[in-house]
């Protein structure tokens, strides 16, 4: 069977969960060979996590070359990896810098791009949620090496335990591909609280905050969540960019999504519409989000969150 | 200076979107627009141009699309670009991301007497497809700097600076132009067309080319040839509504600790 390359998405060495989904969807279309780019002293290190869910191989790439600068780096080490090794598909963890290393790449290899897959099938049929997941799209690639991007949450993690031989991949980085440099870096503060794309739970609030999101992060710590912000929340200076869910924020596809004081404007849903299960709390009771609810409370946030938080707590006793 | 802003003409996306027989986008039944987060770059360009107003700085709108596309460029002119080209043609229709970019390649190159302008400006993404890969691909076709996803865009001589808030930190991407530019919907709000500029608007240069003007082969583009193809759309099965309840002395808290006990979330 042909290998299938798997992007590792890590920080620092630390492999996320994303890489586990897109190993177990690999599995479906030939033999996962996991891709570390990184530093060559954390490879061991990232290989042992991922031979346990398939990897028979980990290519393992110094990024020296690669790390002071945008995009264009990583699709040409990618690049030259799938001249010599010849996948059956490349996939990538869907994120702002992985799509655009995904479309040099198709450009490079001249080959089909399907980004944002919540599902990869046998064969190489890709689900995709579009329209602000109001429709869903089946797709396939038919010419060249499939490149395809997939959202986090969208495969349950099967353990299948691999040799996850490492194997170092030597890289040369043309000058050309050198020009975007990243000039200073500085790397979020750790919330304590799970990644917000990766989260089983998002607690999000919205200008119903009023401002004030204690209500929200007290809920969102009792049930080991995320927290999330609507566009108007950020907007307000409420809270950073980094924590907008929607079209323009973060798109979540957690088990649980709880919405208060958001009114579910359509460009709100397109980042949150394909939660699993989803609850909201808002004051009026004509707001658009319960039209998506599994459960709704009609309510102050501020009253409802803080006893909800209260209950839970007595609850987990 | 030149400056070419590439955007796109977009289904209303608070109306009813919907696909043809073919799974292609209904782009002509529904109303569409200038995509939304498109005038961010075109506000930037503008601000560019009047950030550095002893340089002569052309800014022209590029749109690639069906007949009404024209609506996208005309915009960008009220909003206070120079001069705006449309490509139109037959074949163009349902093509993919590496189809489009092709075609944008060689439209920009042309639009600025063949060779490549000082800067490209781009979009976060379309709010239709929202795959955000079309300028990386610009950059790659044109073997350019991409200085993508810009929040705040400063500007020296032929230097770039941006920031951009990156999946794991906060970075400053430094370019020399030319080079491609994106920009999001952080980087400033997007300016209306005055009553003066709608008017001067209609005294601009417009061009419409065609796969021809630009030498690129309908047989590269379009639907049949896309090297990724739709399969099947679907709308998605509207939820089952969901249990409303109204809160009432702290009767909503119990109810919703009892239906996510049930789910168990707790
Ligand atoms: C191009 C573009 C991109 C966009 N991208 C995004 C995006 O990525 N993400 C995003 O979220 N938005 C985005 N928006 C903005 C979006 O259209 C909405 O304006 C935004 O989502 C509204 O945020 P909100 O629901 O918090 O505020 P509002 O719409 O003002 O809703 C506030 C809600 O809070 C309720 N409320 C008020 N007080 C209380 C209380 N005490 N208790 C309970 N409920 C209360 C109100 O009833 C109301 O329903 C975008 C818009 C555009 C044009
Ligand atoms: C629901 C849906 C799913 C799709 N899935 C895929 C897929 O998986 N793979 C694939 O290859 N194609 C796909 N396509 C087709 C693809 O979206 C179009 O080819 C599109 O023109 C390019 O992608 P985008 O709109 O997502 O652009 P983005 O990459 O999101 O656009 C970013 C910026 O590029 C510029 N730009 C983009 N298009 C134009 C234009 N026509 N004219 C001028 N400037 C423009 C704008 O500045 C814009 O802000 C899909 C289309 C739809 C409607």
């Amino acid at each position: 069977m042909s290998e299938v390359l798997v992007l590792i998405d890590h920080v620092g060495g630390e492999v996320k969960k994303p890489t586990y989904e897109l190993l177990t969807l690999a599995a479906r279309l030939g033999t996962p060979s996991a891709v570390f780019i990184g530093d060559p002293g954390q490879a061991a290190g990232a290989a042992e996590k991922v031979k346990a869910y398939g990897a028979e191989k980990v290519y393992a790439i110094d990024d020296a070359q690669i790390k002071g600068y945008l995009v264009a780096p990583k699709a040409e080490a990618l690049q030259q990896l799938a001249a010599q090794v010849a996948p059956a598909a490349v996939l990538l963890p869907s994120s702002a810098e992985n799509k655009e290393v995904a479309g040099r790449l198709a450009i490079k290899l001249e080959s089909g791009l399907i980004t944002d897959a919540v599902d990869i099938a046998d064969g190489g049929v890709t689900t995709q949620s579009v329209f602000a997941g109001g429709f869903t799209a089946t797709a396939k690639v038919t010419k060249g090496t499939p490149i395809i991007t997939v959202k986090p949450n969208s495969a349950a993690p099967v353990e299948s335990a691999a040799a996850g031989s490492v194997e170092q991949f030597a890289v040369t980085i043309s000058d050309a591909a050198k020009t975007a440099q990243i000039v200073a870096a500085q790397p979020r503060k750790a919330s304590g609280r799970p990644e917000l794309t990766e989260a089983a739970i998002v607690v999000s609030g919205g200008r119903g905050t009023g401002g004030d999101f204690t209500a929200v992060e007290g809920l969102a710590d009792a049930l080991g969540a995320a927290v999330g912000a609507s566009r108007a929340a950020v907007d307000s200076g409420w809270i950073p960019h980094t924590f907008q869910v929607g079209q323009t924020g973060k798109t979540v596809s957690p088990q649980l999504y709880v919405a208060n004081g958001i009114s579910g404007a359509i460009q709100h849903r397109a980042g949150m519409q394909t939660s699993k299960t989803i609850v909201a709390v808002n004051k009026d009771e004509e707001a658009p989000m319960f039209e998506l609810v599994d459960f709704g409370v009609v309510g102050d946030l501020h009253t409802v969150l803080p006893a909800l938080t209260e209950e839970i707590n007595k609850r987990k006793g | 200076m030149n400056i070419v802003v590439c955007v796109k003409y977009v289904p209303d996306a608070t109306g009813d979107r919907s696909f043809e027989a073919d799974n292609t986008v209904d782009r002509v039944g529904v109303d569409g627009l200038l995509s939304e987060l498109d005038e961010y770059a075109v506000e930037q360009a503008l601000q560019l141009k009047e950030k550095r107003s002893d340089e002569e700085i052309t800014v022209t709108a590029l749109t690639i699309g069906p007949e009404k596309a024209v609506d996208a460029v005309r915009k960008a002119l009220q909003m206070g670009a120079d001069k705006a080209v449309h490509v139109q043609d037959e074949a163009i229709a349902g093509s993919d991301a590496i189809a489009t970019s092709l075609v944008l390649a060689e439209a920009v190159k042309k639009a600025n007497g063949g060779a490549v302008p000082e800067v490209v400006m781009c979009g976060l993404a379309s709010t239709d497809a929202s795959m955000s890969v079309v300028p990386a691909m610009l950059a790659e076709r044109l073997g350019l700097p991409q200085v993508t996803q810009a929040s705040v865009v400063e500007t020296q001589g032929d230097q770039v600076r941006i920031k951009r808030d990156g999946d794991t930190a906060t970075e400053v991407i430094g370019g020399t132009m030319p080079l491609v530019l994106s920009v999001t919907d952080q980087s400033g709000e997007a300016r209306y067309p005055s009553f003066k500029g709608i008017m001067a608007a209609k005294k601009k240069p417009l061009e419409t080319w065609s796969l021809a003007d630009l030498g690129v082969e309908p047989a590269q583009v379009g639907l049949s040839v896309a090297w990724s193809q739709v399969e099947d759309t679907a709308p998605r099965p509207p939820r089952t509504a969901g249990e409303i309840v109204k809160d009432e002395d702290g009767s909503g808290a119990v109810a919703l600790a009892g239906f996510l006990a049930s789910k168990k979330f707790i």
